[in-house]
């Protein structure tokens, strides 16, 4: 078991149906949260998207330029049409390279990237969604010792991302939205320096 | 292919390169370098790092498919159209006061914002008056662009961005179609120099009006973004233009302050007296 206050990143990932549940954990988001937050969603390109905006009237969710220091207590959105990858030093690198199932950003490469970085010091949380974006990177946090969850896939509007992940490795546990607020609220209790 | 690549590996695989083939990739942003040559493994059935190294080492035409592989090469013409439109709208009719333009597109990849900056000249009518300097890294790259040749699916999404950044003439008088092609019409590359040049190591090479260098920087780390900014200061002439990405940022950069900004939300600054 790996100790909670160690934690150096939250990343949550999403894509079809993840947005009110998105919107219900931004809802109870537990004031002051220690950890940085990298949210990736897949969205439309070439789209002007209000996302953040839409996610929260009350927590700023700012999209990251390129090389930026993750800060704790701050909120992360994965700008449309680029890869995020997070960099041992903390800072966020973007990326226009390839599409990786069919997505920019891809879910995957952020955990795959935060794992790399961070190792046990990573949450990954995969929501609802339609494709397998997201199952192999958790994975990969799952084995660097780090913490993975998914959306209980009972709960989820679409259940094949979530469903993908536990069928692919173990150690992921499942939770419900509710359970998640629970623990997130846990999280940010243990982080506290 | 080798899933996940030590840091000592990493380390090791740049300074091969380095020292057998004088390509400095040392102060690339980390976390994607890895994962494209992690990729360049699956791509070439490798499994194992040794053999990755021991290729490097001895193959030289090995190395020129990895640097044409592990480059990032993707691209689109009129890109981020806000962009275009701003260039169009307050930046080309600044430089049409100079009797000769100096462009410089800085990892231009496979051209299409060059092609895309042809045609905005074109229709300001300055073309005949410009030279564009197109440079990348990647040989193969510089091939393509010369060509003028795009896959005519790709025209569609083009041809709306060229609509969003204010294009207001029929963009298929741009390029001829040919089976499954488009290629762009020879004439709007008659002042288009293509040629390689390496950011880490290589030097000015002449004075611009306008340096574009999209997308790249998100590539380097911020020592090598510093160091890159600092010769595009040198490449520039007084009041002139360097635009970047709309995600990169000179916010992290000494040289800073020696640029003000002309339009932030577009990443495109000025350089000052």
């Amino acid at each position: 078991m790996t100790v909670p206050h160690s934690y150096r990143i939250l990343v949550i990932g999403g894509s079809a149906g993840s947005m009110p549940v998105l919107s219900a954990l931004m809802e109870a988001w537990p004031v002051p949260f220690h950890i940085p937050v990298v949210l990736v969603i897949h969205r439309l390109k070439n789209v002007k998207s209000e996302l953040g905006v839409l996610l929260s009237d009350h927590i700023q969710i700012t999209e990251p330029e390129d090389k930026e220091q993750l800060l704790p207590g701050h909120i992360y959105l994965a700008p449309q049409n680029y890869h995020l990858l997070i960099e041992a030093d903390g800072t966020i690198s973007l990326d226009y390279s390839e599409l990786i199932n069919f997505s920019r950003p891809s879910i995957d490469l952020s955990f795959e990237s935060a794992a790399t970085a961070f190792g046990s010091a990573v949450i990954g949380i995969l929501l609802s969604g339609a494709n397998k974006d997201g199952a192999e990177g958790l994975c990969r946090i799952a084995a660097a010792g780090g913490t993975a969850i998914v959306q209980d896939p009972a709960t989820a509007a679409f259940n094949t991302m979530p469903q993908a992940a536990l069928d692919q490795c173990a150690d992921i546990q499942s939770m419900t939205p509710d359970q998640m607020i629970r623990y997130l609220r846990n999280i940010s209790t243990a982080n506290k320096r | 292919m080798v899933e996940e690549i030590s840091n000592a590996d990493f380390t090791d695989l740049v300074k091969i390169i380095q020292q057998r083939y004088g390509y400095d990739f040392t102060d690339y942003a980390s976390a994607s370098l890895k994962r494209r040559f992690s990729r360049f493994t699956g791509y070439t059935g490798i499994d194992n790092i040794f053999d990755l190294k021991h290729r490097l080492l001895n193959e030289t035409d090995f190395f020129r498919e990895m640097i044409r592989y592990i480059t990032v090469n993707v691209t689109e013409m009129f890109r981020d159209p806000s962009f275009y439109k701003v260039l169009r709208e307050q930046v080309i009719p600044r430089l049409a006061s100079y009797p000769s333009i100096k462009i410089w597109h800085a990892g231009c990849a496979t051209g299409e914002e060059v092609y895309s900056m042809a045609i905005l000249l074109q229709e300001a009518g300055l073309l005949d008056r410009c030279r564009i300097y197109a440079t990348d890294l990647n040989e193969a790259n510089l091939e393509k662009a010369e060509s003028g040749i795009i896959a005519l699916k790709d025209m569609k999404d083009y041809t709306q961005n060229y609509m969003q950044s204010g294009g207001i003439h029929d963009f298929s008088n741009y390029y001829t179609a040919r089976y499954d092609n488009a290629i762009i019409h020879p004439s709007l590359l008659r002042n288009v120099i293509f040629f390689q040049h390496n950011l880490v190591t290589d030097q000015v090479f002449n004075e611009f009006q306008l340096i574009c260098c999209r997308n790249v920087f998100i590539y380097f780390n911020r020592t090598l973004q510093e160091r890159v900014v600092k010769l595009f200061y040198e490449s520039l002439t007084s009041l002139g233009y360097l635009a970047l990405g709309i995600k990169e940022s000179l916010l992290y950069n000494e040289e800073r302050i020696k640029f003000e900004p002309v339009n932030l939300a577009n990443k495109i600054f000025r350089r000052k007296v």
